[in-house]
């Protein structure tokens, strides 16, 4: 009998643990995630290069595609954000570039952070920059208009059935908690977005 | 019987007064706690429903504001699944795991005590949030962020109320595996298991691995809304849909956890009027085992609109078929079970053929919502609602309602009214279908679901599907009635009860002394399952 | 004796039911029974997979419900049936693993194709950006700078208030109008991206064939091709909050030079709009187009009579800060929102929030009963 409840304690123990460890999993489920998203393009985050990374043989001169830039401000933002033009057609390899136009309409100084989003997802894969507003923070004094510029490459690997992507940014206030900026940093390592 | 039997009847002491329930560490008692306990949460969520279908009984709004309204929504869905459905289930395990693997008592008593009392407990902090500034948790069971986020001060109180459910349910899960696993009675080999028990060590398996995800994502949501992280959050980096994500890795196999353990009632029940041994014992196993490990592989089904890449989407497509493969093996054996049996028709019998038919409705459009381009139309319809209630209310609650009919008699030594019995049954059969079957067709005409108004070309099938609704909350009193009957008094059962039953439980007398087995039975090839 | 009272409760039941179904018409249940087959090669190919997949399971459900129905009429102890004891057979149990695999794949080859064709999204000739906002929809035409909010229809929106009193039935298109229409050209390969601004939506059009997510800081993107014209209706899909149920779609489909003719008044409605905000408004100009835009935008929480909902949304009517004569607390507190309130600076002009303030400043008891000018909101913008 007694023999009985040692055992019975040890598996409990043992499956506690494991109910402690699935816990954990679910925590560990946001790092696997990110890294999804980053082989899979859930979600449409875009990924970052470096300068020298991009290889002008790559381009591919016979091909164009059409990049929109669509802008969204979250309501908490007293700004405006506008591309400059809707619309550029590119040749896949190559650096391209495209200037925003974004406006503090408030009287007071205000810090903002661009999250990109690219659709279609699959054609966030293939798509890098190699500068962007979006990687820090920006912050605009009280009716300061300030213009902000992307330079991007759309890899020459892009699937020939994607003619049109989207990128689009949406402005959120940033926070002033040092939680909130810690977990960003993380995020981006993660992320590779800069 | 055997001898353990007679040697037990000698200290067949029971503590007496509220104590013997409140400090209770006897697995019959504590199950008897966990089915009452079910069943007035059953009437809760009940009375919420009720609510609902009133509102929706015409187009318009007529009796309460949209957000209360949405609240009803809510909880009316954590009730019934953390309120009535998995404490029922656990209440079944309490009382019959012991009795049918030839154990004493759950391996762990006082843990035992513990897991259950914290029930009551959490719902009071559940239910606590409709007297609270912002009103009680109106987004959805499901929970999804940035609108959860959006709940008043209710907000930490449903965050605690979710934790304090994982922790019982978890510790329910440990101490059935624990009892399974070491307190056997000796020749009560793992293949011959009764199959309710294996059904539940493999929902107890689900649970430890599934809860405490959910525990996880809701205390990401916690942190989110109070500490400044930004799991959800888009403007910190985060994102809401990975939310969605992570409650799904938990709430597709919470559908087999509450599942599962009603396959296994009628797993027992069939073969009893059938009075012919189960079919495909062995099979039945593996397609349980298999069912419950796809179940962790199939979760963005439930939210193929979010924008996932086309692998992903097909991935999962794929991967929802194939659940239907073992969950038929399982129909199938069950009819193999019933065919060329010697069939009567007693109220368990009735319930779980009802099962049978109607698991087999949800198990259908589940089929058709897992066709993923189809799914873009179907999804967050009353077409889905329909489908879940069609494995949830007759697939599930009527397992358990099978179950309750077929052990009363062994737990209070006195038959039930069977023609009670089965004026339940029809009833609730008639009126479930009247209720949940329309639910079908305003789906797919375009019905959304979560909405307290409604265009006016839903309003006629809206109205039946409320009386339905009517019909089949009162005629759930008749089951009141008849265990209240059947506690106090009626025909004597013998041991056996039903002329087709077998297992150690059935050699017990009627009811059971309070302990049972304190000298392990042995077990044969000639006294097991089959 | 029994069943004698049980054929009673199931007569009754049956012939309540009848009552209830004849007594509206039959083809009012028979229009509201089945998926839409909708305008666009998507939608039909939708339709088309799913009535096939309906079919299956019908056929797979009447097989199975046979056998079933046949053993419980045949192998019954009251018949004298005698329970065989066999429990086992591989052929039978390799048999129902096998067919269900085939019927599955047969099913999973259309569903593929049909996944993969609504993923094209590319080769668009134009693009629009929907917005879900608790509780309207906005509407970017990217390529031609038209921008509009689309809200739940006045009539709509006085009859769906509790204990309003008006017969949902007397309402042309209940639940299911707005004030600005969708319009799109028909034969036109449409791009339709979807984000939101503050919680998840769903933008959802049967008749288009599709649903999808529209989620704050991400965009989806997804395509149609309307292939007749017409006004096809839809709802918002993704709980979204309390007004959720109110928040429709309506998809106004032209031939191509129409639409052209639309895009052209569009422009020139956006231009004066803008105008409208410079220019000094008369009192009763403001009270009245304050009217339509306090019934539109703010009547879901605050209520028709600025009565508020108790323990959720104050009330205007008596409020400290609708009746402070600096109005600038007001105009900043619509501007930027605060809780649960949204923030009207993108989906409201100055002339509308100048317009919104005047009424509520003059309505109600309330004292103050000032002139609020689209300058006022403009400087404090
Ligand atoms: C075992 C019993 C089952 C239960 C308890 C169950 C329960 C549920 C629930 C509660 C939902 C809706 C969740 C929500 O969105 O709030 C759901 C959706 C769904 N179920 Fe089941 N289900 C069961 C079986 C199945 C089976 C057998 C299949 C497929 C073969 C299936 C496929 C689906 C799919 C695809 C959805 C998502 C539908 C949509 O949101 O569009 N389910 N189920
Ligand atoms: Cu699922
Ligand atoms: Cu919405």
């Amino acid at each position: 009998m007694n023999l009985m409840k040692n055992n019975a304690t040890k598996t409990a123990k043992k499956l506690g643990l494991v109910a402690v460890a699935m816990f954990g999993f679910g925590y560990l489920m946001v790092p696997i995630y990110n890294v999804l998203c980053e082989v899979t393009g859930i979600n449409g985050k875009t990924g970052q290069i470096s300068q020298s990374e991009v290889k002008i043989e790559d381009v591919d001169p016979d091909r164009l595609v059409t990049v929109e830039f669509d802008t969204n401000v979250n309501p908490n933002l007293p700004w405006t954000f506008k591309a400059k033009k809707f619309k550029q057609r590119v040749r896949p390899g190559e650096i391209a570039e495209a200037i925003f136009i974004v406006k503090n309409e408030s009287t007071n100084s205000v810090v903002g952070q661009a999250i990109p989003s690219v659709a279609p997802e699959l054609a966030s894969l293939f798509f890098n920059k190699t500068e962007c507003f979006c990687f820090v923070n920006q912050t605009l004094a009280p009716g300061e208009t300030k213009e902000m510029v992307v330079r991007y490459v759309v890899g020459s690997e892009l699937p020939e059935k994607i003619t049109t992507m989207t990128l689009s940014y949406t402005f959120f206030k940033a926070s002033e908690d040092v939680a909130t900026k810690t977990i960003i940093d993380q995020k981006k390592s993660i992320k590779n977005n800069g | 019987m055997s001898e353990a039997v007679i040697h037990d009847d000698h200290h067949d002491h029971k503590p007496s007064g509220i104590g013997r329930w409140l400090f209770s560490t006897n697995h019959k008692d504590i199950g008897t706690m966990y089915l009452v306990f079910a069943l007035i949460m059953f009437f809760v969520g009940g009375a919420m429903s009720m609510v609902i279908r009133a509102e929706l009984f015409q187009p318009g709004i007529q009796y309460v504001d949209p957000q209360f309204y949405n609240s009803m929504v809510t909880v009316h869905a954590l009730v019934m699944i953390f309120g009535a459905l998995m404490p029922a289930g656990v209440g079944l395990a309490n009382w019959m795991v012991p009795l049918m693997i030839g154990a004493p008592d759950m391996a762990l008593p006082r843990m035992n005590n513990m897991s259950f009392w914290i029930l009551p407990f959490a719902f009071t902090l559940l239910l606590s949030t409709f007297f609270m500034q912002g009103g009680a948790p109106a987004g959805g069971w499901t929970m999804y962020p940035p609108l959860v986020l959006q709940l008043g001060d209710g907000f930490p109180y449903l965050v605690f109320a979710v934790h304090f459910l994982g922790i019982s349910s978890i510790m329910g899960a440990i101490n059935i595996i624990a009892t399974v696993f070491n307190m056997r009675a000796p020749g009560m080999t793992f293949m011959r298991l009764p199959l309710f028990v294996w059904a539940w060590i493999i929902t107890a398996f689900l649970l430890i691995a599934a809860m405490p995800v959910l525990a996880g994502g809701v205390t990401m949501l916690l942190t989110d809304k109070y500490f400044g992280t930004a799991f959800f959050d888009a403007a910190g980096g985060g994102d809401p849909v990975m939310f969605q994500h992570i409650f799904w890795f938990f709430g597709h196999p919470e559908v087999y956890i509450l599942v599962l353990p009603s396959f296994g009632v009628i797993s027992q029940i069939i073969p009893t009027f059938s009075r012919k041994p189960l079919f495909g014992y062995t099979s039945m196993v593996y397609a349980t085992a298999s069912i419950a490990f796809l179940s962790f592989f199939v979760w963005a089904h439930h939210m193929f609109t979010v924008g996932m890449p086309l692998t992903g989407e097909l991935f999962f497509m794929y991967a929802t078929m194939s659940i239907a493969v073992p969950t038929g093996v399982k129909i199938f054996n069950w009819m193999a079970t019933m065919w060329r049996g010697s069939m009567t028709f007693e109220t368990p019998m009735l319930f779980a053929i009802g099962v049978l038919f109607m698991f087999s409705i949800g198990g259908f459009s589940g089929l058709m919502m897992g066709i993923t381009p189809v799914d873009f139309q179907y999804h967050d319809t009353y077409f889905i609602v329909a489908h879940f209630h069609y494995v949830i209310v007759p697939g599930i609650i009527f397992g358990i309602i099978g179950g309750i009919y077929f052990w009363l008699p062994k737990w209070t030594g006195n038959m039930y009214d069977e023609k009670l019995g089965k004026l339940h049954f029809w009833i609730s059969t008639i009126s479930v279908n009247v209720l949940f079957f329309p639910m079908h067709f305003i789906g797919l005409a375009g019905m959304p679901r979560r909405i307290p108004d409604y265009s006016v070309q839903f309003a006629d099938w809206n109205s039946i599907i409320s009386i339905g609704g009517f019909v089949f909350g009162a005629s759930q009193l008749i089951l009141v009635w008849v265990v209240i009957k059947c506690v106090r008094g009626g025909e004597k059962a013998t041991d056996q009860v039903w002329e087709g039953a077998h297992g150690l439980e059935w050699t017990l007398p009627s009811p059971p002394p309070f302990h049972t087995f304190t000298t392990p039975p042995k077990v044969t090839d000639a006294t097991a399952h089959s | 004796m029994f069943f004698n009272k049980l054929k009673q409760i199931i007569f009754g039941i049956t012939a309540f039911s009848l009552l209830i179904i004849s007594e509206a018409a039959l083809a009012d249940y028979m229009n509201v029974l089945n998926l839409t087959e909708g305008v666009t090669p998507t939608s039909k190919m939708v339709y088309g997979l799913h009535m096939q997949i309906l079919y299956i399971v019908t056929a797979i459900g009447v097989v199975v419900f046979s056998v079933m129905c046949w053993s419980i009429y045949h192998h019954r102890k009251s018949k004298g049936a005698v329970a065989e004891q066999f429990h086992h057979s591989t052929t039978a149990e390799i048999t129902w693993t096998i067919i269900p695999i085939i019927i599955l794949v047969v099913m999973a080859i259309p569903a593929t194709k049909a996944l993969v064709f609504m993923e094209q999204t590319g080769d668009a000739e134009m693009t629009i950006k929907v917005t879900g906002y608790q509780w309207k929809w906005k509407y970017d035409y990217l390529d031609d700078d038209i921008s509009f909010f689309s809200s739940m229809s006045k009539d709509s929106n006085d009859a769906r208030q509790l204990g309003s009193g008006i017969d949902p039935k007397t309402i042309e298109n209940y639940l299911l109008d707005v004030d600005n229409r969708v319009v799109l050209p028909i034969n036109t390969k449409i791009r339709i991206l979807t984000t939101a601004a503050d919680v998840i939506h769903d933008w959802w059009v049967p008749a288009l064939g599709w649903k999808r997510d529209a989620i704050p800081g991400f965009i989806n993107d997804n395509w149609t091709y309307i292939e007749e014209p017409g006004v096809y209706r839809g709802k918002c899909a993704e709980l979204c909050g309390r007004d959720h149920a109110f928040m429709p779609i309506v998809v106004e489909a032209v031939p191509k030079a129409e639409y052209a003719v639309w895009v052209e008044e569009q422009k020139t409605m956006q231009l004066a709009a803008a105008e409208g905000a410079e220019r000094e408004w008369t009192k009763d100009e403001l009270l009245e187009k304050g009217k339509d835009v306090y019934a539109a935008n703010c009547t879901a929480c605050h209520m028709a009579e600025g009565q508020g909902v108790e323990g959720l949304f104050p009330a205007l009517s008596g409020s400290a800060i609708v009746n402070n004569t600096d109005a600038s607390e007001m105009i900043m507190l619509i501007l930027n929102g605060k809780n649960m309130m949204p923030a009207f600076k993108d989906i409201l002009n100055d002339a509308d929030i100048a317009a919104a303030m005047t009424h509520e400043r003059n309505s109600w008891g309330n004292t103050v009963k000032d002139v609020i000018q689209p300058s006022d909101v403009k400087a404090m913008r």
